[in-house]
């Protein structure tokens, strides 16, 4: 079914059990992004040292897309630094640009990768993004 | 015994395609915008093939007739809603009527200009369209915005209604039916207690007048705004109402040509009646549209048509109870509610709950339905809302709930 390719297992799984969400005590910066025509939001507590990213935690509420992509989002990033980092948001980005067209870069993207259907579904894409585009922003300005 | 509407679905032809995974279109968001039956496509495009010229201008045979068209379309929706045609303000959308009212309220020259020490009340169950302008005229005049609190069950709190509407207060804006939970407010009492007071009543009908028979003398509200595309009209179409006596104290907020008495370099005087209010060349085919919309509806019978959803919504109701995970948010009986039914699935987001109807062909409205205010009083992020139309059916409710029933399976609720 369609859908499946949508809700990937991996997806389902990080939507029920989604790491490093709950907002950490110390950060360098807090970021708040939402999604006004759906009303979905994320926090997110960024630490960087280095230029290496040392913690990122968030919370939010928002669709199974939305919080399961911020929570892989999450996990990968963690421990790159800033141009790996943008590197892998990049490819991100570009993947759910792809119309189904591509399946990802599994080495770059890792867990990332179950997301490549979400951009069969326009109306979805700005979910999977919302937590990443936190975190471009959160670390743009860490780094500036 | 209610009357047989099935054979009205054949009269829409978007109903001829099919959707994701090759089903049927079962179209479940009228609440947001309605389907057109063909009378209604051909009435504007007709328009455009043989009437197409600048209404009010022009000496020549086809500015007569568009002028004609556009005039019997005013006169026909004024016969609709029980007005008079000078009473009747074409504008694009019920977000500009409102934002027009909310514009000439502001303008000083107004002879009921909103000022300093008044108060405006609005409501907690309002579409932002019947919130923002208001929120935006107190902040231009300086009068205070206050606001009739919602019960846990989704219907007015009208225990301090006293207070709240009290002598300062010049307008009183509400909504005919939620957008959100379907209930329909009891605007007698409001109307009663606006009254008492001196006070306007603006009523957003976006909800109300495509669905079941408004009268604005029987309400005696003051202004009254909907649009047309929900109505089975086109898009592109609002309306305004509002009393001769009252329109004719407002002062225009938009200015150009065809609104004008005389202009010299220095200033301008307005045209009368609703023309005042229409600065350049209106939206003409639509209007045409709408106006065979509403002969379309009128001929339905608008009270058959309130049956026909009143059976639906019922049938919804009674089905959404039975499913685990299902909470209906707004009224659980039929007790003063229209066609709309919003409702939550315990543990799936409703973007994700529209998602999986959507492979079966449903089409539903997700999310905070622009009533944010609402859902953050209601703590919720959002809601799954089926709403209906004359084309609407049992099967199509046999399905939704089918479907329902497939989403908590899908996303393992409760398992």
């Amino acid at each position: 079914m369609e859908l499946d390719s949508l809700y990937q297992q991996v997806i389902l799984d990080h939507y029920r059990t989604p790491s490093n969400k709950g907002l950490s005590a110390f950060k360098d910066i807090q970021v708040h992004h939402n999604n006004p025509s759906c009303g979905d939001e994320v926090t997110l507590n960024l630490t960087m040292k280095d230029g290496v990213v040392k913690e990122i935690t968030w919370d939010g509420v928002g669709c199974s897309i939305s919080m399961a992509s911020a929570s892989v989002m999450s996990e990968l990033l963690l421990g790159k630094n800033y141009q790996d980092s943008m590197k892998i948001l990049d490819a991100f980005v570009e993947l759910m640009q792809s119309k189904g067209k591509s399946s990802g870069d599994e080495q770059l993207l890792e867990d990332g990768v179950a997301f490549a259907g979400v951009s069969k579904f326009p109306a979805r894409i700005k979910c999977a993004l919302l937590g990443w585009m936190a975190f471009k922003d959160a670390a743009t300005q860490v780094m500036a | 015994m209610s009357a047989d509407l099935s054979r009205y679905k054949r009269d829409f032809p978007i109903f001829s395609r099919t959707v994701r995974g090759g089903n049927p279109l079962i179209y479940l968001d009228s609440g947001a915008t309605s389907q057109k039956p063909e009378v209604v496509i051909e009435a504007e495009a007709e328009f455009y093939r043989s009437k197409n010229a600048a209404v009010h201008r022009g000496a020549h045979l086809l500015a007569e007739e568009a002028s004609d068209a556009y005039e019997g379309a005013r006169e026909n929706v004024a016969r609709f809603l029980g007005a008079q045609s000078s009473e009747i303000i074409f504008t694009k959308s019920a977000t500009e009527s409102l934002n027009l009212l909310a514009y000439s309220f502001s303008n000083p020259d107004s002879g009921i200009a909103v000022k300093s020490n008044d108060e405006i009340v609005v409501t907690e169950m309002e579409h932002h369209a019947n919130l923002i302008p208001w929120q935006q005229l107190a902040k231009r005049t300086g009068a205070k915005l206050t606001w009739l609190s919602i019960t846990p069950d989704g219907r007015l709190d009208l225990s301090n209604i006293d207070q709240i509407i009290n002598s300062n207060t010049k307008i009183v804006a509400i909504t005919h039916q939620s957008n959100v939970f379907g209930t329909i407010p009891p605007i007698k009492e409001i109307v009663k207690a606006a009254q008492a007071v001196g006070a306007y009543v603006v009523l957003d009908a976006c909800q109300s007048v495509p669905h079941f028979e408004v009268d604005v003398k029987q309400l005696q509200v003051d202004f009254l705004a909907f649009s047309g595309h929900k109505l089975l009209g086109p898009t592109g179409i609002g309306v305004l109402w509002g009393k001769a006596a009252l329109l004719d104290q407002l002062q225009p907020a938009i200015f150009g040509g065809s609104m004008v008495d005389s202009v010299t370099m220095q200033g301008a005087t307005w045209a009368s009646g609703p023309r005042k209010f229409e600065a350049g060349v209106p939206n003409m085919a639509q209007a045409v549209g709408l106006s065979a919309a509403v002969d379309y509806l009128t001929q339905i019978g608008m009270n058959n048509l309130a049956q026909h959803e009143h059976k639906l919504t019922e049938q919804l109701l009674s089905g959404l109870k039975l499913i685990k995970g299902v909470k209906i948010v707004g009224p659980t009986d039929m007790k003063d509610r229209g066609g709309v039914v919003s409702f939550t699935v315990d543990g799936v987001h409703p973007h994700d709950v529209g998602q999986v109807l959507d492979q079966y062909g449903i089409a539903v409205r997700t999310g905070h339905h622009c009533a944010w205010p609402l859902m953050k009083k209601l703590q919720l992020v959002g809601t799954t809302r089926a709403s209906f139309h004359i084309y609407n059916n049992s099967s199509d409710v046999v399905s939704l709930l089918e479907a329902v029933e497939k989403v908590t399976d899908y996303f393992k609720v409760g398992k």
